[in-house]
């Protein structure tokens, strides 16, 4: 059964980027694309637990601030060394300008 | 107290200081980041490929240009002077293209990135999957006794291996063995420590693949009766072109404090000319690099600007910087708890083991 939780306003995330989304003790990384989809995964690198909503958005990819590992944030496939273990990822919906994830 | 001026420092991965520096909290710690606003350091991350292209094409033809008249003044005292700049190229500017890419940094495109890594790991004979791994390590615990692998003057320091480097007897040495090793598809206690297991078939394939040529450079020189192919390819170029990259890379934490969780007072930055930054491609801005590893080379010098309050003054030149280091690592021979400790601006506290270790006792 679906668990719809309010993330941030639509425009919390800047075009290409991430932002941190910290709920009931775990923490979670919120990605606007370039074309302009929201994405959610959990939020600490696989490798090292480094918080990815400090790292880069390239296209797709989300870029680990630590040792630059790289996932595609669409499915959470971990991109090779040093990453290898793939993140988790969340459905997200747009609701009245509102992202939201589903925990469940 | 400085543990480290009480009892010898055990730097092995797999030892009694690796244990310590994990029950100090030392291990995969959290470190000092300067306080830069994320919409400025989004600005810096940035990748592109124009500047590592350009840099790629001046280096590819500095190759050709070096290499060429070498082999057109073969065997005469003319190619000497050429030998000794190819030599730089290719043993030590490849230390700064392994590094960059090894990073994902220096191109924006993947496969580019890749490929000059795989080229200039072959020339510095650093195998890539090995130093992939180590140097991921050398970022989660920079300088960290029992934990770094990629620590360059161990205390007490030892002088002839340090004067070795500079010829690359000691690095040639282990890098042959290494690749034998992992030719025969075995690995050190220590590898294990870092390297997943996922890892290995392509270390042993890549190590096999080295040795055959290797083998094959040898096999040419012997055939036309001349050393001239191991000149440029090979270990030999590796070790009489080493000196430019020991000497830049001594300069990044010689002499500086171990066990500390902060960048400033363990790496230096280092102003250095044009020519020097671009065969070391800016990795003088050493601090910044560590403090932010994502944000590219050619973006450093920026980096460094936005970063000034919050960092020690940097070294004027090598040469300031060796005033410094030559000094420390000799008296480290005698005192090895003994370190250079830097100066932060006023108002700035570092974050040194002693808080790291209050931290974790606070903590129970």
């Amino acid at each position: 059964m679906p668990h719809w939780v309010e993330a941030c306003d639509r425009d919390d995330v800047e075009p290409e980027d991430v932002i941190r989304f910290d709920h009931d003790g775990r923490t979670f990384a919120i990605y606007r694309a370039p074309d302009d989809r929201y994405y959610a995964t959990e939020g600490l690198c696989t490798h090292e637990e480094a918080h990815l909503a400090d790292g880069l958005v390239m296209d797709h990819i989300i870029e680990c601030p630590k040792h630059n590992g790289r996932f595609d944030y669409r499915t959470g496939a971990a991109q090779g060394a040093p990453v290898c273990i793939n993140l988790k990822t969340y459905p997200v919906k747009l609701e009245a300008g509102k992202v939201m994830i589903d925990l469940a | 107290m400085n543990v480290a001026a009480t009892m010898p420092r055990d730097y092995s991965l797999i030892g009694r200081d690796s244990r310590r520096a994990e029950e100090l909290g030392l291990a995969s710690a959290e470190w000092y980041k300067a306080p830069i606003a994320r919409k400025r350091l989004k600005e810096l991350m940035q990748r592109s490929d124009e500047a590592a292209i350009r840099d790629t094409i001046l280096w590819i033809a500095a190759f050709l240009v070096t290499g060429g008249l070498a082999i057109t003044f073969w065997p005469g005292w003319w190619s000497l002077p050429f030998f000794l700049a190819y030599g730089v190229l290719y043993g030590s500017s490849s230390d700064s293209r392994w590094h960059e890419c090894g990073h994902g940094t220096a191109f924006r495109t993947r496969w580019m990135n890749d490929a000059v890594y795989q080229v200039a790991c072959f020339m510095i004979m650093r195998e890539p999957t090995v130093w992939r791994w180590s140097h991921a390590r050398h970022h989660t615990d920079t300088i960290i006794v029992g934990r770094d692998p990629e620590i360059a003057v161990m205390r007490p320091t030892q002088i002839a291996k340090v004067i070795l480097s500079f010829i690359a007897v000691p690095q040639v040495w282990a890098a042959t063995r290494s690749i034998l090793r992992h030719a025969m598809g075995r690995m050190t206690a220590e590898e294990e420590t870092f390297i997943p297991d996922m890892e290995r078939p392509k270390l042993f394939l890549t190590a096999r693949i080295w040795l055959a040529i290797h083998l094959g450079v040898i096999a040419l020189a012997i055939m036309t009766g001349s050393i001239l192919p191991m000149l440029l390819v090979g270990p030999l170029p590796t070790m009489y072109g080493a000196w430019l990259h020991v000497m830049t890379g001594l300069t990044q934490h010689a002499g500086l404090a171990e066990d500390v969780l902060d960048h400033r007072l363990n790496s230096r930055t280092v102003y250095m000319n044009p020519v020097l930054r671009f065969l070391y491609w800016n990795m003088n801005y050493h601090i910044e690099h560590h403090m932010f590893p994502m944000v590219p080379y050619h973006a450093l010098p920026k980096l460094h600007e936005e970063l000034k309050p919050w960092m020690p003054k940097p070294y004027a030149s090598c040469f300031a910087a060796y005033r410094e280091i030559i000094p420390a690592i000799l008296r480290q021979m005698r005192d090895p708890g003994w370190y250079v400790k830097r100066k932060l601006p006023d108002g700035l506290e570092p974050v040194d083991m002693m808080t790291r270790a209050s931290i974790a006792a606070a903590r129970g």
